[in-house]
C-alpha cells in the first residue's frame, strides 16, 4: 500500500464505532429487535477500525518525522475568550494504541459472540461496547485535553455500564458504584491539572502545552503541579496504589469486559495519558519520581494480594494492577517508549488470560479456582492459550513478556535501585500467582464447578470463543519482537543508546535477563511444588504464614480503611455530619428567624389595629395636621 | 368693617373643627353621620366663598357644593342604612363598640 491515509479515513476509526453504537441503540434493537445483527455490527465497525488503524500505522511509519499533520476544525469558538478546535494527533504513540484498542476490541467482540450467547442484554452489551471501542479511540486520538476529559469521562461511564451490566446481582451494582466513584476522584486531580495549564497557557492543545513545557514558559512548580494533578487522574484509571480498590472489584461485569476495558485498554489509558503528557513529566524529575514510585510500589503491593486470591478473576485483576504499576515504573525511570511497549505487550496476554478465565467460566460455571481442576484434558485449547498467556506475563524468553519486562528492569536498576529490587520480587511473585492460577485450574482432578452445575460435565467451549483466544497467543508470543531490534521503541521517542538488547539470542548476553528468568523460574517452581505435585501442602503454609496470609487475604484492610474509616467515620459521622448541623442550624435557623422575627413584629405591631374608627380618625387627622405644618414651615 | 375671604375661611374652619370634633368623640353613629354633614357643610362655605372671591364670574364653587349636597344626601342614605342594620342586629350603635376589623 503506497497511498497516505486520506485525512477523512481517520476520522472514520472513531466513527465507526461510534455509529454502530448509535444504529444498535436507535435501529437494531427496538426497529429490528434481531440479536445478532448488533453484534455483527459492532465486529464489522470494529474489524473497520482495525483496517483503517494498519492503514494509518502504516502512512505514519512512512511520513516524515513519523507523524501526520491533520488541519483542525472549530467546535465552540467564544471570539476572543476561547477557540476550541477538533484535532487529531497522528503520531506513533497514538497508532500504537489504536492498534491496541481495536485489535484486542475486535477478538473480544468475536469472542463476546460465544460467551454472551442468550443474554437478554445482547443488544445492550453490544450498544455498550461499541460505544465504549469510540470513547477510547477517540481518547488516544485527540489532540485537546478538553475533548481528551470528554472521552476519559466516557470511557469511564462506559466501564461503569458495563460493570453493572448485570445490574440485578447487587454486587455488580455495588461494584460499578464503587468504580465510578474511585476514579472520579483521580478523574478530579486530571481536570484540576487541566484547568491550571489552561489558566498558566491560555490553551487546552496537547502541541502547544508541551512545546511551552519544553521551551520552559511554563514554571517548574507549575509544571509539577500539573503533572501531580494528571498523574492523579491516571491512578484513579490505571488502578494504582491508593485508588487501585476499585479494580478487583469490577470483576463482577462480563468477563469479555473484563478483558477488553479492565486488562487491555481502559486501565492503560492511565498510562497513555502519562505518556502523551510526558514532556510535563520530563521537566520535572520529583514527578517522574512520584509516577515511578507509586508505580514501582503498586506492582509489588497488587501482586502480593494476587497471591492468595481464590477467584481466578481477582488474581487476574491484581496481575493487571501489578503489571499497570511496572508501566508507571517504566515511563518514570524510562521513558514513554518503555511504558508503552509493555502496555502494548500487557494488552494482548492480559486480554487472553481474562478470555480463558472466561472460557472456564463458560464451562465451569465458576470462578472459584477451588472448584475447578483437571480442566487440561477437556479444554486443550483454552489450557494451550492461557499458559501461552501466563509464560509471558511470567516472562519467558522469548515471549513478549519478557522484552518489556527486562527493559523497565534495566531502567529502574539505572536509575532507582530501591524500586529494582521491588520490581525483581515482582517477577517472582508474577511467576508463582500465574502458575499457582495454572496449576489449580488445569491440573489434578476436576473439583465440581458449581454447586448447581454439579450434574454438566465441562466442556471446551465454541470455536467463536477459541479462535480469538489461539490470535491473541499468537500475539502473546510475538508482540515483543517488533522491539527485538530497538526499532519500535526508537518510533516511540526512545533515544537509540539506551536500548540494551542485541538481537533475539543477543539480550542473553547480558547478566540481568537471567537474573528476572531465574526469578520466574523459581516462582513457576514454587507454584509447581505447592499446587501441583503437593512437596509442600497450600495448608500448612497458610497456617505458617497466617498472619501475613490475612493481611493479603484481606487486601491490607485498604476496604474496610475506605468503607469503615473515611466512608464512614471521617466522611459520614464526621464531615457530612457538621455539614448537616451547618444546614439545619445555620441555614434552616437564618430562615426560620427571619420568619420569627417576623411575626413577632406583627404580633407586637398589630395591636396598633384596634377597630375604633375614631382613634383611626384622630390619627389621619394627626397625620394631615403633621403634613400642613411641615408643608407650612419647610416646603 | 367688610366682610371678605378671611372671614368666610374662618367661619368655615370653626363649623369644620365642631364637625371634627362631634365625629371622633361621640359615641352614637348618628350623631357621628351628624357632624360629617356638618363637616360637608363647612367645605361647601369654602368652596362658594373662594369661587365669590377668587373666580367671580364663573360658577365653579357653586356647581362643586351642588354635587357635594347631593353626594351627601346619598351617603346619609346609605350610613343611615348602615346604622339601622348595625341597630337591628345589635340594639346599641355605639361606634366605640364597632370594632369587627381589629387584629
Amino acid at each position: 500500500m503506497d497511498i497516505a491515509i486520506p485525512n477523512i479515513l481517520i476520522w472514520f476509526i472513531f466513527l465507526l464505532p461510534l455509529a454502530s453504537f448509535v444504529l444498535i441503540s436507535f435501529f437494531t434493537k427496538p426497529v429490528l429487535n434481531k440479536p445478532r445483527l448488533s453484534g455483527y455490527l459492532t465486529i464489522g465497525a470494529v474489524a473497520g477500525s482495525l483496517a483503517l488503524s494498519i492503514w494509518t500505522l502504516i502512512s505514519i511509519l512512512r511520513a516524515e518525522g513519523h507523524e501526520l499533520v491533520i488541519p483542525d476544525f472549530n467546535w465552540l469558538a467564544i471570539s476572543g475568550v476561547i477557540n476550541i478546535q477538533v484535532g487529531l494527533i497522528m503520531d506513533t504513540l497514538t497508532s500504537v494504541m489504536l492498534i491496541v484498542v481495536t485489535t484486542v476490541s475486535l477478538m473480544v467482540q468475536i469472542y463476546s459472540q460465544g460467551y454472551m450467547h442468550n443474554d437478554p442484554g445482547y443488544h445492550r452489551y453490544y450498544a455498550f461496547m461499541s460505544l465504549f471501542t469510540a470513547s477510547m479511540l477517540g481518547l488516544v486520538m485527540v489532540n485537546d485535553l478538553l475533548l481528551m476529559y470528554v472521552f476519559w469521562e466516557l470511557v469511564g461511564l462506559c466501564s461503569y455500564l458495563l460493570i453493572g451490566f448485570w445490574f440485578h446481582k447487587p454486587e455488580a451494582a455495588k461494584a460499578a458504584k464503587k468504580a465510578f466513584i474511585v476514579t472520579r476522584i483521580g478523574d478530579f486531580g486530571f481536570l484540576a491539572a487541566i484547568l491550571l495549564l489552561f489558566s498558566q497557557t491560555g490553551t487546552l492543545d496537547i502541541a502547544q502545552i508541551h512545546s511551552l513545557a519544553l521551551t520552559g514558559t511554563i514554571g517548574s512548580t507549575i509544571l509539577l503541579w500539573a503533572a501531580i494533578g494528571i498523574f492523579l487522574g491516571a491512578v484513579g484509571k490505571s488502578a494504582q496504589f491508593p485508588l487501585h480498590v476499585w479494580l478487583p472489584d469490577a470483576m463482577e461485569g462480563p468477563t469479555p469486559v473484563s478483558a477488553l476495558i479492565h486488562a487491555a485498554t481502559m486501565v492503560a489509558a492511565g498510562v497513555f495519558l502519562v505518556a502523551r503528557m510526558f514532556p510535563i513529566f520530563e521537566h520535572s524529575p520529583d514527578a517522574l519520581l512520584i509516577v515511578a514510585t507509586i508505580g514501582g510500589f503498586t506492582a509489588i503491593f497488587a501482586a502480593s494480594m494476587g497471591l492468595v486470591m481464590n477467584d481466578i478473576k481477582r488474581v487476574l485483576a491484581y496481575s493487571t494492577i501489578s503489571q499497570l504499576g511496572y508501566m508507571m515504573l517504566g515511563l518514570g525511570t524510562g521513558g514513554v517508549a518503555i511504558g508503552i511497549i509493555h502496555l502494548f505487550n500487557h494488552a494482548f496476554f492480559k486480554a487472553l488470560l481474562f478470555l480463558g478465565a472466561g472460557s472456564i467460566n463458560h464451562a465451569t460455571g465458576t470462578f472459584d479456582m477451588r472448584r475447578m481442576g483437571g480442566l487440561r484434558k477437556v479444554m486443550p485449547w483454552t489450557y494451550f492459550t492461557f499458559l501461552i498467556a501466563s509464560l509471558s506475563i511470567a516472562g519467558i524468553w522469548p515471549l513478549a513478556g519478557f522484552w518489556s519486562k527486562d527493559e523497565i528492569l534495566v531502567s529502574t536498576f539505572d536509575s532507582q535501585p530501591v524500586l529494582f529490587y521491588l520490581a525483581m520480587a515482582t517477577v517472582f511473585m508474577t511467576a508463582f500467582y500465574m502458575f499457582r492460577v495454572v496449576f489449580l485450574t488445569f491440573g489434578g482432578k476436576y473439583r465440581g464447578g458449581t454447586p448447581s452445575q454439579t450434574s454438566t460435565k465441562p466442556h471446551e467451549s465454541p470455536m467463536v470463543m477459541i479462535i480469538p483466544m489461539v490470535i491473541l497467543a499468537g500475539l502473546a508470543i510475538s508482540s515483543g519482537w517488533f522491539n527485538v531490534t530497538g526499532d519500535f521503541g526508537h518510533l516511540l521517542g526512545h533515544g537509540a543508546e539506551h536500548s540494551f538488547i542485541e538481537g533475539f539470542f543477543g539480550i542473553l548476553t547480558h547478566p540481568l535477563p537471567w537474573i528476572s528468568l531465574i526469578m520466574a523460574f523459581a516462582g513457576i517452581l514454587l507454584a509447581y511444588a505447592i499446587y501441583s505435585k503437593n512437596w509442600l501442602s497450600a495448608t500448612k503454609l497458610r497456617k505458617f504464614f497466617s498472619p501475613i496470609h490475612t493481611m493479603f487475604f484481606r487486601k491490607y484492610w485498604m476496604d474496610e480503611f475506605y468503607e469503615d474509616i473515611i466512608g464512614e467515620k471521617i466522611l459520614n459521622k464526621g464531615i457530612f455530619t457538621r455539614f448537616k448541623l451547618f444546614d439545619s442550624k445555620l441555614v434552616d435557623g437564618a430562615v426560620n428567624g427571619v420568619a420569627d422575627a417576623v411575626m413577632t413584629t406583627g404580633r407586637v405591631v398589630r395591636q396598633v389595629q384596634t377597630g375604633q374608627l375614631q382613634l383611626y380618625g384622630i390619627f389621619i387627622i394627626l397625620g394631615v395636621l403633621a403634613i400642613s405644618i411641615g408643608l407650612i414651615f419647610w416646603g | 368693617m367688610e366682610v371678605g375671604l378671611d372671614h368666610y375661611l374662618i367661619l368655615s374652619t370653626i363649623i369644620f373643627s365642631i364637625g371634627l370634633y362631634g365625629a371622633l368623640s361621640k359615641r352614637s353613629a348618628v350623631v357621628i353621620l351628624m357632624s360629617i354633614e356638618i363637616m360637608l357643610a363647612a367645605v361647601t362655605i369654602t368652596m362658594v366663598a373662594f369661587s365669590r372671591y377668587i373666580v367671580p364670574t364663573e360658577l365653579t364653587g357653586h356647581i362643586f357644593t351642588i354635587f357635594i349636597i347631593v353626594v351627601a344626601a346619598a351617603e346619609a342614605a346609605v350610613g343611615l342604612a348602615i346604622i339601622m342594620a348595625i341597630y337591628r342586629r345589635r340594639e346599641n350603635i355605639d361606634a366605640s363598640k364597632i370594632d369587627l376589623l381589629k387584629w
